[in-house]
Formats: structure tokens, C-alpha cells, sequence
């Protein structure tokens, strides 16, 4: 069936900010399909939330809009730009709720357009509980009996009726939240409660609870005239009970015959049949391990995170060929892309065995439950390739950048053999390195199976690897190169074959090299080989043939991604490292880069000349550096993970691009960094470098407290806190070493005062600064987790000199060659440096987004020696953009149970949204409606702050009451706001009898709780208490004065019409 | 211990040697599926060849007998990358290792199976030795390899007598070429009593049966050295029975009304090839096992037209005789392993039973 010549002017709908359950997939995915569909000649209206996206770059559709995902934002676009069709299903959940609220409320009709991709009855059947359960029972396919219910007392009733224990699961929600698996009543009663409130629809399934049983999905795809094929299965090696986000996922199956793979295959074919998805649908199984009794989980009908594992684990673009097929094309008439020879409508082959990890972000909240259960908490995940499962596992643990390269890397050996096994009913994201020890201890493969109920194939997979780390020991120095060839065949790396025998890193690297025992590199080619193909995207084996061929007649660049998405290193890298590999491109190199994320962009495998999906560690690299010889590499775009390969990249004799390796260091390294400040006369909060715990304090009493703690060379303020008394001081070195600190600590004055920040590019002479952002909350927060405004709103001319001038002078010093991300602080007329990072920030894509000057293609044709003049740019700072853009901070405190969610110099958001508009108020009113901070629901909310907080609260409440709040406060804060002239209703705290705070929050019907919490050690436990319960019930939490204030004024001016911003235009 | 496969052009691949340790030549096959080993094995589509399994993790979960495809395993040799150390599967009574041992399947593990399916994507299929003998003159060898046809298969796997599986509805003839035991499953499924014959029966034999249907099944060898069997398929084809043939039937049919059949440069062997309903415009995922195709160009189009193509390399995967109750196909609708999408046809079959008489 040819294209629809209907199909003129598609709307498609992003996925919004990213959070836990819905992240940078989406922009993969909607990219792909954006331009996919430009590939048609359809004009591509886009509409996401997230500036942070590619797919929200004018280069990826013909108009832009960055507009809160609502549907009055929709209502509107629709009227603005008429486009014919809607494409909701590469938007994740919020894309097809928001269809789905878009359908409900009669717009797509009254505005005569079609939604394409899928039906409202499609998303019905398959997201509706009761709709579900009964298209199952339809066609046979078996679900778990399970009953819908709205209310509590209807749920406990049925988990009586089923026995527990039950899982529970709230219909329309992300990432499975607020669900959970209940052993008892108690248990059931609260995740119920909670479950109901987060629903969109107020329902909760109640269903029998199959945990145990093997986890495995399929990824299928249909097109319009009804052929059917799958991509891909996967497997959960964590079985029933982890989401399978959080779950170590391989692909294919591994423990499954052809007899079960075949029928859940057929069963998965005849549901996107029934539902009748035109395009990709994920279809998550639970098999009983001990029969071939199986029963759907779950099906999504739509592109999902499962579907960006798929298409990177097979080679097969399925946003693409969703995009095509929504378009109106058959699957045999849209061409293989990785081939070039088949077509879309076969089924990839794996010749290998890809292992996916989740990221998860208990290294950013250290108190918060490792638990893993229905409610997925991970932030991103890694892929690997290998020919091995071993190798994939090995390859897969070092991706994760969480200081662990082996089995070995969680030390248990201290836990007696009953605490051990103790240790092993616990499901948290260590249980492979627990059963690791258990393997060491001599505990049987059943026994390990009975508890855990992982497949004992995966446990024998665990136990060689744990084998080979005894044989490596054992050899010792007598290491032979039979032994070292099996162990790098299992991809243990050299680092850790080294710690083994206690040869030297560079003596087994010699004795690799001396044996010919190097990487070799095979094709992902959708086939396993039974056709020529033309995509060069690679994975590493050892013992193999290479297909990779380094010669080039080209210059080479090798282009560094940033691993795993985590708080404090987002998809806004992603985002740099596209874009520069895109403009190096233009500037005639060939391209190579190397990237471990499957949720990205920068791993499609036709963004660079080529794609190495490899972990991102020194060896790993010079793997693919012996091969590729490139003139160069680029750290600056990559983040953290990129900057930290820069010494190893220069020992392997590759020139570091743009800003030299000793400048980027010199940024970092305090003493250096201290001189250069001094040079150029700019002052900095005054700080001293410590390593212990006795020095800091020696340095915080020098200073005077308040002091900034932080451990150097970390992204996202990691381990950073403002400590007020020596107590503090002691907690937070504590926890600085157990993150393994290498690097000194950094202790700083603290000065509060207005934050400020710019991005900035040097070509080593002239500099150019797009725009100067001020964070609307004052310092102490950490900027990614802040809420920024462009152009700076409250700052004097005097400062904005000041603010260039620091920068001029510091990206001179610093020979910047590329991107500088500055962070200052202003105190009135004084302007102070806190963080000078001479490469690309967060705040790049958002930058570049509002002022229209493609700051990353700039920097990188400056790299290759360019200069601003000549790129056509006046230097210094840009004329400011007549409108307000507003970036606003998105946090997945919901998802992390036990997280403190008040905000401090540690990054802790997940995300972000732009509110961008011709007024103040307008862009800030959107930019919390993109947050999804819809206010006001019930009119009810919550104060309790802090004495030195307490005078400017008055005001900011005052205006809540104006807006038609009741108040409710603790006795202190009550009596101050009285006293000020402002009325609210006492509440008795926590520890008191009821009706106490917490039962107001439980009672649901409370809109906003502003919650200040004292700093340091006196944080109250109270407070967290407040702030968790009123979180998990979904309520909306402000920990900073400057935010409450910015709320109220965005309720105050509710703008009645929004000006809609195409971005393209800019 | 130490094992060798060396191919006709010289290539030598060192491994490990699993199963039977005895020498063996044979013609060098790839299969891409990623589960259904033991299918692939017990296949007899497979006599006279050494099947490469591009997925390098064999054995995962061990030997569940029940799905064996025939009374034996039939390749002449099993060449892996990887097989697994444990089996994990509740049905699994056996390791692979030891059923190619059981079965004295000589076989190589250890080697880069990615690169040596290149090699035959690239030069097409060709002959190979599998030994543990490291000490062999290569050029003594390469000739012997080379030399090595495969012949006589089609009757080695063939059943030696008639057996019948009961049922109370259609009566089908299949004639076992080297059947997989799921076509008869199949038939017998849907109720069919089955009687399986031996290739070399004399369609006289079949036809004074009565049946309402025969099915011609899939097997090995090259089609055309079968020169009495397609005789007697001609005489089949002339009767008035509904017919229904799979692969090497498919062949031997369209050999048998004058059409040729050809060898592919390395044949399709695995379960993800999509193939077209010309009637329907549909796209199914086929398994698939064949070394030869029948060439359109040869077709009488008064006799036969095609009714199905490969979407990849747009060769014939089944044609439709014109004016007959006879269609044919080149894939594996009992698939087994593969995908099961192609089971309508034998509901197809079904209903060409009860409307032809």
C-alpha cells in the first residue's frame, strides 16, 4: 500500500521532560521518526516540552514548539498551523495520554484531524484495564485473574478473593507508579490508597501475583494491511516482580526452546492483531518456569523503551519504519536500512547476545531504599554486545560508570554464610554481585535459584565468571596467554585481570598484545550475515575475525558519548555530541562515535560514519582507537564520561580537539585554578583543598560557616552539601568517601546571592555569549535542579559587564578552544566565580534553542579552526531576545522511595520543560504547566518553614490566600503568619495526636505543601516524613522560598490565551 | 580435544570437537534461527550436510525429546560457537553434547561461526571437513572435500515402511521424502488420518487408497537426482486428488510438469524470511530449509503460475497449478522450528480436501 496522500502536515507529540519510565528513548525515537517522515515530504509540526530533546531542533522538523504538553496548548496549535494528522505514539505515555484526553474532549474531530498511528480504540483496548482483560479473554490469550477497583474497600475485598499476595497496578500511569506487590492487607491498604490517588482514572488492578516466573517480552510491529512480524524478544534475567526498567534484560531469550519462544511469539502477533496497532506495540510476558503456562503483563501500544532496546539490539529502526507505516506503507515496501538489500517485513537475526543494565540513582539518594520491585526507579540503562553472555554481562557492568568493572566490585566477603543468604532475598540492584559471593562460598545453583528464582543458566553464566576470577588468582603471576585469551573472551578487563594476578595493567596489556590478543570488532547487521550489509555499527569480541577496516582518505574525528542517562548527566549531552558529530561532518572528517546508551540519539546507527556501541573506558577505547587511528577526539560534548577519558586518550597518542587536555585540568584542579583567578582578578568564594575530615573542619572554621562541601571532578554537584556546623562536616566526608573518592575535596565560603550562568564559545581570541541565565532560585541550589530564566531578569548593567568581561578573561586564560560553562554568583554589585567547566553544559540545548545561535555547531567549527568573526557572529554578548524562556527543573521523587526530595547543591532532578512566551509571567506559567504543576485543584495547601525564612514567607502566602487557598500550618509558622496579618488554620504536627499534618496529607485533598527545611544537620525528620507522604500521594512539594514565590506569581497571571512560540522562527 | 574444519577453498577454523569425534566431509549449510536446535538437528532436510548455527549460544535449554522432527539426528556434522555448559529447561532430559554423541554427530565448537557464514554468503555453499586429526596435508584434503557430493538422501530418510497415524476425517497419503514428523502432526491435528509412505512408493499404490488428499513432503538432496520419484509425482499430479506440497515436494512437483529447479548460492536456512501471498498481498514470516529453488522462467504459466515470493531475493516460494487442487510451497508451514503463521495453509489444504472431491 503506497503512502496516504491524505497525510500532508503531521503534529507529532514528544514525550516531555524526561523522568524515571520515560526518557531519552523518546527522543530517539521521535527523531527517527521526525525525520522519517520529513524523508516523505510531509511537513513536521513538532510539539515537546523538553528543550533539552534533538527531536526539538529546527534541523529535525519544519516547526518547533516547546509548549507544555497540555490540551488546551494542543486546542490552540491545531487552530495555529492546521495540520491534517496527529502522530501520538512516539510520545511515550504522556504522547497517548494525551491523545487520549484530546479524543475525550471531541478536538481532534471538531478540527477535522485524524490521529494516525493508532485509534483511541487501540489505546482503549490496550491501556483500559477492564477493556484489556476483556480483548484478552477475546482471543484466549491468558492474564493473571485480576479485578479493577476504585475503591479500598473493593480492592482489599478482591485481594481477599485472588489471595495474596497481589500485585497491584494504577491504571494510566508511567513507569508503573504507585504500584506494588502487597503480602498482606496492611501492605495492600497502603500502596491501594496511593495507587487510586496517582491513577488518572482513579483505578487500581488487583491482580494474582506471578512473581517468579520468567519475564519476557516481545517487540512487534504491523502495518495497515495487517502483516505482522517481531523484532526481537527479550528476557529478564531478574524475573516477575522487578519492572523490567530496573531489570538486567538479554536479548534474544536465552533459557527458552523453540516451543515456548514460538508460542508467545504467535500469542504476541494475534494481540497487535486484535488491538490493531498500525506501528510498534511491546508485549511483556510472564512464563511459568515449570510448565508452558504463561499470561500477558502488559502491553504498550506504542514505541516504549523496550523498543529502543530492540532497535538497537537488532539493527531495526522501529520509530522509522512506525512513522512510515503510519504514513500508509506495507512493510515489504520499506527498505532495511541497515541491509539496504531486505526489507522491513523480515524478522532480525542475532548473532550475538545483548545485555542491558539499568542506571540507577541510589549514588544520588544515598537514604533511599536499593529495593527493587513493580515501580521502576532506574534513570537510564547501558547496552553491550558480545558473542558471549559473559562477555555482555562484564561489558555491560563497566558501561554503568558506577565504580564497578567486575564481580568483585561489592565486597560481601564480610557477611557470614546465613547473612549472605539473608542478603540474597534482598531484590535490589546488587543481587548479581551477592549471588557472585554466593557462588565463591560454595551456595548451589539451586539453592540460589529457590531464593532468587533466576534461571540457574544465568547462574551458571555468573559462576564462570566468578571461576575465572580464581583461575586469574590463582595463576597469579604465571598468568599464560591460554588462561589470559579465555579471560578476555569473558571481556574481563585488563585493570581487573591485573588486580587478580598482581601483574601491572601494562604487563597484561604487553602480554595481550605480545599474544595478538586484541579486540576485534563484528557488524550489527539485522542478519547474522546471511546479507552484505551496508551500516557500519560495531560491538567488540575477542578471538574473532575484525570486520572494522580503519582506513579513511577523510580526517577523522572520534566523538566520545556520555554513557548512561543519570541525574546530573542528561540527555542535554546527548544532544552536544549529535550536533557535533553532525558539524564535523560538515566540515569533511569522517566520524566515529563510540556510546554504550540504547535510549539515544547519538546510537542510531546513521548519525556518524560509525557507530561503536562500546563501554566508554580507557582500554575500551584504545580498542577501537588501534583500529580507527582517528586525527583526533572530542571530549568537550560528552559530559563527565568524555572529560575523564581525555589523559588516557592523550597517553594513546590521540590529540585531544579544541580546548587542550592541561587547561581542561587546570579548570578542575583548585590550586591551578586559584592562580588563574588571581592572574585575572576575579574573585571566588574563598576556599581551601582538603582530604580528610580534621582538615575540613580546620577549613570550614577558617571560613566561618556556612561552608560548601564537595568532592572535586564530579558532575551534578554529586556528594556536594552546605554543611553549618563541624557534625555536618563529619556526615558529609563520610559520604564522600563511600563513593570511592580518588580526588581531593573542596571546601567553599558559602555566599547566597543571585546565581547566575553562562555558556559561552572562545576561538582562543574572540568570545561569544548567546545569553545570560539567572536562576530564580537563589544559591545553594544546584543549578540543573533551579529554575533558570533567559535573559537574566534582576541583575544591573553593571553586572552584566562584570559577567563578561569574568568570561573573557577566564576563556582566554584557560586557552579555551570550543564551549565554557560558567557559574557565578552576584551579591549586589559584586560578582564571584563558582564553577568554571571549558566544556558543554547542561544548559547548551536550552540555550541555543532560545536565542537561535547553534552554539554546538559553532564550537566544533571553531575546533576545527574557525573563528567567530569569520562564522559571521559579532563577538561578546548577543543582543537579548525580546520574549522570556524559562526552564524549569522536573523531578521523579514519587518513584524513589525513602529519596529526600529537599533541594540542595546536589543535583537531584531527573528532567526538564521550557515555558517560553513574550511575557514573564506567561513562560513562567508555562513552564510549571509543562512541569505539570496544574494548581489549583482543591485550593488546600501546606506551610511550613523555617525561622529565617519565615519573614518572606509572609507575603508569598498572603498571595496564596489571595488566590483562594486555605492554609494550613504548624503552630510556629501559624502564629508568625498571624501576627503578619495573614490567617491560617493551625495543624498539629506529626508526632501529635491525630488529626494530625500527615492526616491532612493522606486525606488527599491537599493541593501544594511548601516545605523549607532547616539546612545541615538539623534537618528535622519530620519534615522528611511530610515531605515523602505528601510526594507519594502525588502531591505537588516546594522546598525553596524563591520557587513558592515564583509559583504564586505564574497562578496570579493564569494567562487566558497562550502565545505560541515556533522555535524555528527564532 | 582439538578439532578441524577445513573448507574446500582451504580456510581452516580451529575448535573444539563435540559429540562424535569421527571424521567426516560434508557440504557446508548455515542456519540463523536463534532456538530450535534440536529441530534443526533431527531435520532430515539436513542428510548429507554440516549445519553452521550462526547464533553462538547453542544448548542453552539441553534436549527435550518430545520435539525431535524425526526418529534420529541427520546432518553429518554440527558446527557451533558456543555450547552451553549447563542446560536450563524443565523439559530438557539431555545435554547436546551428549545427543551428538548419542547420535555419532561429529561437531566443532570454539570458532568464529560469524566468519565462516561469510565466507559462504560469499563464495556459496561449499564442501568442509570436520576432524580431530591436526594431522592432515591440506592439499591431500582440499581435493578429497572437494569431490564430495550428496547423494542417495531422499531414500535414506525416508521411511522403509507405511504407518498410519489414526483419525476420523480426511485420509491423507504423505509421501515421506524425508519428512518432518510436524507435517503429519499437522494433518493429524486437524483430525486427518494420516498413512506416511516411503519415497519410492508407486503412485499406483497411493492412488488405490482413495485418499482425499496427498501431501508431498520436504527433504534433502537435490531435487532433480530424484529421477523415479518425480515420475510417479507426475502421476499424481494427473490424478484428480487434492495435493499439498512442502519444499522438496514443492520441487519435485514443478520438476515433474517440466519446470527446472536450481541451486541457490547458499540457500535460505532459518525462520525470519518473509514471503508473500500474491493472492493476498500478504507478508508472512516463514522458517525456511532449502538449497535449490524452482526457476520462474522455467514455468509452463498453463500449468503452473506462482503463488508465492520471497520478499529478500524475490525467488519462488510456491506456485499454484492451474486447473488442479495443487498448491505448492517452498517454506516450512509446520515450521518447528520457526514462526507458526504459516499453519493456515494446511487449513487450506483442509478445505481443498472437502470442496475437490
Amino acid at each position: 500500500m503506497p503512502k496516504n496522500p491524505d497525510i500532508k502536515k503531521v503534529l507529532v507529540i514528544g514525550s516531555g521532560p524526561i523522568i524515571i519510565g520515560q526518557a531519552a528513548e523518546f527522543d530517539y525515537a521521535g527523531t527517527q521518526a521526525c525525520r522519517s517522515l520529513k524523508e516523505e515530504g510531509v511537513e513536521v509540526l513538532l510539539l515537546n516540552s523538553n528543550p533539552a530533546t534533538i527531536m526539538t531542533d529546527k534541523d529535525i522538523a519544519d516547526k518547533v514548539y516547546i509548549e507544555p504538553l497540555t490540551t488546551e496548548v494542543v486546542e490552540q496549535l491545531i487552530m495555529k498551523e492546521k495540520p491534517d494528522s496527529v502522530l501520538p505514539t512516539l510520545g511515550g505515555q504522556a504522547g497517548l495520554n494525551l491523545a487520549m484526553e484530546l479524543e475525550e474532549a471531541g478536538i481532534l474531530a471538531k478540527n477535522n484531524v485524524r490521529l494516525i498511528g493508532t485509534t483511541p480504540l487501540t489505546i482503549k483496548k490496550a491501556e483500559d484495564r477492564e477493556m484489556f482483560k476483556e480483548t484478552m479473554e477475546k482471543i484466549n490469550e491468558p492474564v493473571a485473574p485480576s479485578e479493577i477497583v476504585e475503591s479500598l474497600e473493593d480492592g482489599l475485598a478482591v485481594a481477599e478473593k485472588i489471595g495474596y499476595p497481589v500485585v497491584l497496578r494504577p491504571a494510566y500511569t508511567l513507569g508503573g507508579s504507585g504500584g506494588g506487590i502487597a503480602e498482606n492487607p496492611e501492605q495492600c491498604a497502603e500502596i491501594l490508597e496511593n495507587g487510586l490517588r496517582l491513577s488518572r482514572v482513579g483505578q487500581v488492578l488487583v491482580e494474582r501475583c506471578i512473581a517468579g516466573w520468567k519475564e519476557i517480552e516481545y517487540e512487534v510491529m504491523r502495518d495497515g494491511a495487517g502483516n505482522v512480524i517481531t523484532v526481537c524478544n527479550m528476557e529478564n534475567i531478574d524475573p516477575v516482580g522487578v519492572h523490567t526498567g530496573d531489570s538486567i534484560v538479554v536479548a534474544p531469550s536465552q533459557t527458552l526452546g523453540d516451543k515456548e519462544y514460538q508460542m508467545l511469539r504467535t500469542s504476541a502477533l494475534k494481540i497487535i492483531t486484535e488491538l490493531g496497532i498500525t506501528g510498534g506495540c511491546n508485549v511483556q510476558y510472564a512464563l511459568n518456569p515449570n510448565s508452558f503456562e504463561y499470561c500477558v503483563i502488559e502491553v504498550n501500544p506504542r514505541v516504549s523503551r523496550s523498543s529502543a532496546l530492540a532497535s538497537k539490539a537488532t539493527g531495526y529502526p522501529i520509530a522509522k519504519v512506525a512513522a512510515k507505516i503510519a504514513l500508509g506503507y506495507t512493510l515489504d515496501e520499506i527498505k532495511n536500512a541497515v541491509t539496504k538489500k531486505t526489507y522491513a517485513s523480515f524478522e532480525p537475526m542475532l548473532d550475538y547476545v545483548v545485555v542491558k543494565m539499568p542506571r540507577l540513582p541510589f549514588d544520588k539518594f544515598i537514604n533511599a531504599s536499593h529495593s527493587l520491585g513493580t515501580q521502576m526507579k532506574a534513570t537510564g540503562e547501558v547496552m553491550s554486545i558480545c558473542t558471549s553472555f559473559e562477555g555482555g554481562l562484564m561489558k555491560a557492568i563497566r558501561s554503568l560508570e558506577q565504580h564497578v568493572d567486575c564481580l568483585l566490585s561489592y565486597d560481601y566477603s564480610g557477611l557470614t554464610s546465613a547473612e549472605l543468604k539473608e542478603e540474597l532475598n534482598r531484590v535490589d540492584d546488587r543481587r548479581i554481585w551477592v549471588i557472585a559471593e554466593a557462588l565463591r562460598r560454595g551456595f548451589s545453583y539451586d539453592m540460589i535459584h529457590e531464593i532468587t528464582k533466576i534461571d540457574i543458566w544465568f547462574i551458571d553464566k555468573l559462576a564462570i565468571l566468578v571461576e575465572m576470577e580464581a583461575a586469574l588468582k590463582a595463576a597469579g603471576k604465571d598468568l599464560t596467554p591460554e588462561l589470559l585469551k579465555e579471560a578476555k573472551r569473558i571481556e574481563f578487563p585488563d585493570n581487573v585481570i591485573a588486580r587478580l594476578t598482581g601483574l601491572s595493567q601494562d604487563e597484561v596489556k604487553a602480554m595481550r598484545y605480545e599474544n595478538n590478543i586484541r579486540a576485534a570488532f563484528k557488524m550489527v547487521d539485522t542478519c547474522a550475515a546471511e546479507f552484505a550489509a551496508e551500516t557500519p555499527y560495531y560491538y567488540s569480541c575477542f578471538g574473532s575475525e575484525n570486520e572494522a577496516d580503519g582506513t579513511t582518505s577523510r580526517k577523522k574525528v572520534l566523538v566520545l558519548g556520555s554513557g548512561p542517562i543519570r541525574i546530573g548527566q542528561g540527555i542535554e549531552f546527548d544532544f552536544c555530541s549529535v550536533h557535533s558529530t553532525w558539524a564535523f561532518e560538515k566540515e569533511g572528517y569522517e566520524t566515529v562515535i563510540i556510546n554504550n546508551n540504547p535510549e539515544t540519539v547519538s546510537t542510531d546507527f546513521d548519525i556518524a560514519d560509525k557507530l561503536y556501541f562500546e563501554p566508554l573506558t580507557p582500554e575500551d577505547v584504545e580498542s577501537i582507537v588501534d583500529i580507527e587511528k582517528p586525527d583526533g577526539a572530542v571530549v568537550q560534548f560528552g559530559g563527565q564520561t568524555a572529560i575523564k577519558l581525555t589523559e588516557a586518550l592523550m597517553k594513546m597518542g590521540v590529540p585531544i580537539l579544541g580546548t587542550a587536555a592541561e587547561d581542561v585540568d587546570a579548570a578542575e584542579d583548585r590550586e591551578r585554578f586559584d592562580e588563574i583567578l588571581e592572574q585575572c582578578g576575579i574573585p571566588r568564594p574563598k576556599g581551601q583543598t582538603v582530604f580528610t575530615a580534621e582538615e575540613a573542619k580546620k577549613a570550614a572554621n577558617e571560613l566561618g560557616y556556612p561552608v560548601l562541601v564537595r568532592p572535586s571532578y564530579v558532575l551534578g554537584g554529586q556528594g556536594m552539601q552546605i554543611a553549618i556546623c563541624d557534625e555536618d562536616i563529619d556526615e558529609f566526608i563520610g559520604i564522600i568517601n563511600q563513593i570511592a573518592q580518588e580526588h581531593p575535596i573542596l571546601v567553599d565560603k558559602y555566599i547566597m546571592g543571585k546565581e547566575i550562568e553562562v555558556d559561552a564559545i572562545c576561538d582562543g581570541t574572540d568570545i561569544l555569549i548567546p545569553g545570560i541565565m539567572e536562576h530564580i532560585e537563589r544559591t545553594g541550589i544546584h543549578s540543573g535542579d533551579s529554575i533558570s530564566v533567559y535573559p537574566a531578569q534582576s541583575i544591573t548593567e553593571g553586572n552584566k559587564k562584570t559577567l563578561v568581561e569574568y568570561t573573557e578573561k577566564l576563556a582566554r586564560a584557560l586557552h579555551v578552544k570550543g564551549m565554557i560553562n560558567i557559574q557565578f554568583i552576584v551579591d549586589g554589585e559584586d560578582v564571584y566565580i563558582i564553577e568554571v567547566n571549558p566544556r558543554s553544559s547542561r544548559t547548551v540545548p536550552y540555550i541555543s534553542k532560545v536565542t537561535g545561535i547553534p552554539i554546538v555547531p559553532l564550537a566544533t567549527q571553531i575546533i576545527c579552526g574557525h573563528t567567530i568573526r569569520e562564522l559571521g557572529y559579532a563577538p561578546g554578548l548577543q543582543k537579548e531576545a525580546d520574549y522570556f524562556a524559562i526552564k524549569m527543573p522536573v523531578f521523579s521523587f514519587e518513584k524513589i522511595r525513602g529519596a529526600d526530595i529537599s533541594l540542595g547543591p546536589e543535583m537531584k532532578s531527573t528532567g526538564e520543560c521550557l515555558g517560553i512566551a513574550k511575557t514573564f509571567n506567561e513562560a513562567l506559567y508555562k513552564a510549571f504547566q509543562g512541569a505539570g504543576i496544574k494548581l489549583p485543584k482543591y485550593k488546600n495547601m501546606i506551610i511550613t518553614v523555617r525561622d529565617s525564612d519565615k519573614e518572606e514567607m509572609v507575603d508569598i502566602a498572603a498571595r496564596f490566600k489571595a488566590q483562594g487557598y486555605r492554609i494550613f500550618c504548624t503552630n510556629g509558622t501559624a502564629r508568625y503568619l498571624y501576627q503578619k496579618g495573614v490567617v491560617t488554620i493551625p495543624v498539629r504536627k506529626i508526632e501529635q495526636e491525630s488529626p494530625n499534618i500527615l492526616d491532612l496529607i493522606l486525606g488527599h485533598e491537599i493541593d501544594l505543601v511548601i516545605d523549607i527545611p532547616a539546612q545541615g544537620a538539623e534537618r528535622s525528620h519530620d519534615g522528611f516524613i511530610i515531605r515523602r507522604n505528601a510526594i507519594e500521594t502525588g502531591v505537588t512539594v516546594l522546598t525553596a522560598i524563591d520557587t513558592a514565590r515564583a509559583l504564586v506569581t505564574s497562578m496570579e497571571n493564569r494567562a487566558q490565551e497562550l502565545t505560541l512560540i515556533n522555535i524555528a522562527d527564532i | 580435544m582439538k578439532a578441524y574444519l577445513i573448507l574446500e577453498d582451504g580456510t581452516v577454523f580451529e575448535g573444539t570437537s563435540i559429540g562424535s569425534s569421527r571424521e567426516v566431509i560434508s557440504e557446508i549449510v548455515f542456519n540463523t534461527s536463534m532456538t530450535g536446535y534440536l529441530e534443526v538437528l533431527t531435520d532430515p532436510s539436513y542428510a548429507g550436510q554440516a549445519v553452521v548455527m550462526t547464533y553462538p549460544l547453542i544448548g542453552n535449554y539441553g534436549i527435550c525429546r518430545e520435539d525431535m522432527e524425526s526418529r534420529q539426528a541427520w546432518p553429518d556434522g554440527y558446527i557451533v560457537r558456543e555450547l552451553s555448559r549447563i542446560p536450563s529447561n524443565f523439559r530438557s532430559g539431555d545435554t547436546i553434547d551428549h545427543f551428538l554423541k548419542e547420535q555419532d554427530i561429529p561437531g566443532i565448537s570454539g570458532i568464529d561461526t560469524r566468519a565462516l557464514t561469510k565466507i559462504l554468503r560469499e563464495k556459496g555453499t561449499m564442501n568442509g571437513m570436520i576432524t580431530t586429526n591436526g594431522d592432515y596435508d591440506l592439499e591431500e584434503v582440499k581435493e578429497k572435500i572437494r569431490q564430495y557430493t550428496v547423494k542417495g538422501v531422499v531414500l535414506k530418510t525416508s521411511v522403509k515402511k507405511p504407518y498410519v497415524l489414526p483419525g476420523d476425517g480426511k485420509k491423507v497419503a504423505l509421501l515421506d521424502c524425508g519428512a518432518k514428523d510436524n507435517i503429519a502432526r499437522n494433518l493429524n491435528k486437524r483430525g486427518c488420518e494420516v498413512t506416511v509412505y516411503p519415497a519410492d512408493t508407486p503412485a499406483e499404490e497411493i492412488l488405490k487408497t482413495n485418499p482425499d488428499g496427498i501431501m508431498l513432503s520436504n527433504g534433502p538432496g537435490d531435487p532433480a537426482e530424484n529421477v523415479g520419484i518425480i515420475e510417479e509425482v507426475r502421476k499424481l499430479y494427473e490424478s484428480s486428488v487434492p495435493i499439498f506440497a512442502i519444499c522438496l515436494g514443492h520441487q519435485l512437483m514443478a520438476l515433474a510438469t517440466g519446470a527446472k529447479t536450481y541451486k541457490l548460492k547458499y540457500g535460505h536456512r532459518g525462520g525470519n524470511h518473509p514471503v508473500k501471498d500474491l493472492e493476498t498481498g500478504r507478508v508472512y514470516i516463514t522458517s525456511q530449509n532449502h538449497g535449490y529453488a524452482v526457476d520462474e522462467e522455467s514455468l509452463d504459466p498453463s500449468v503452473a503460475v506462482p503463488a508465492f515470493v520471497n520478499v529478500n531475493d524475490k525467488t519462488n516460494e510456491g506456485l499454484k497449478y492451474v486447473g488442479k487442487n495443487i498448491f505448492t510451497v517452498q517454506y516450512h508451514p509446520e515450521a518447528c522450528p520457526g514462526p507458526l503463521d504459516s499453519g493456515y495453509l494446511f487449513d487450506r489444504f483442509m478445505r481443498m480436501m472437502e470442496e475437490g472431491r
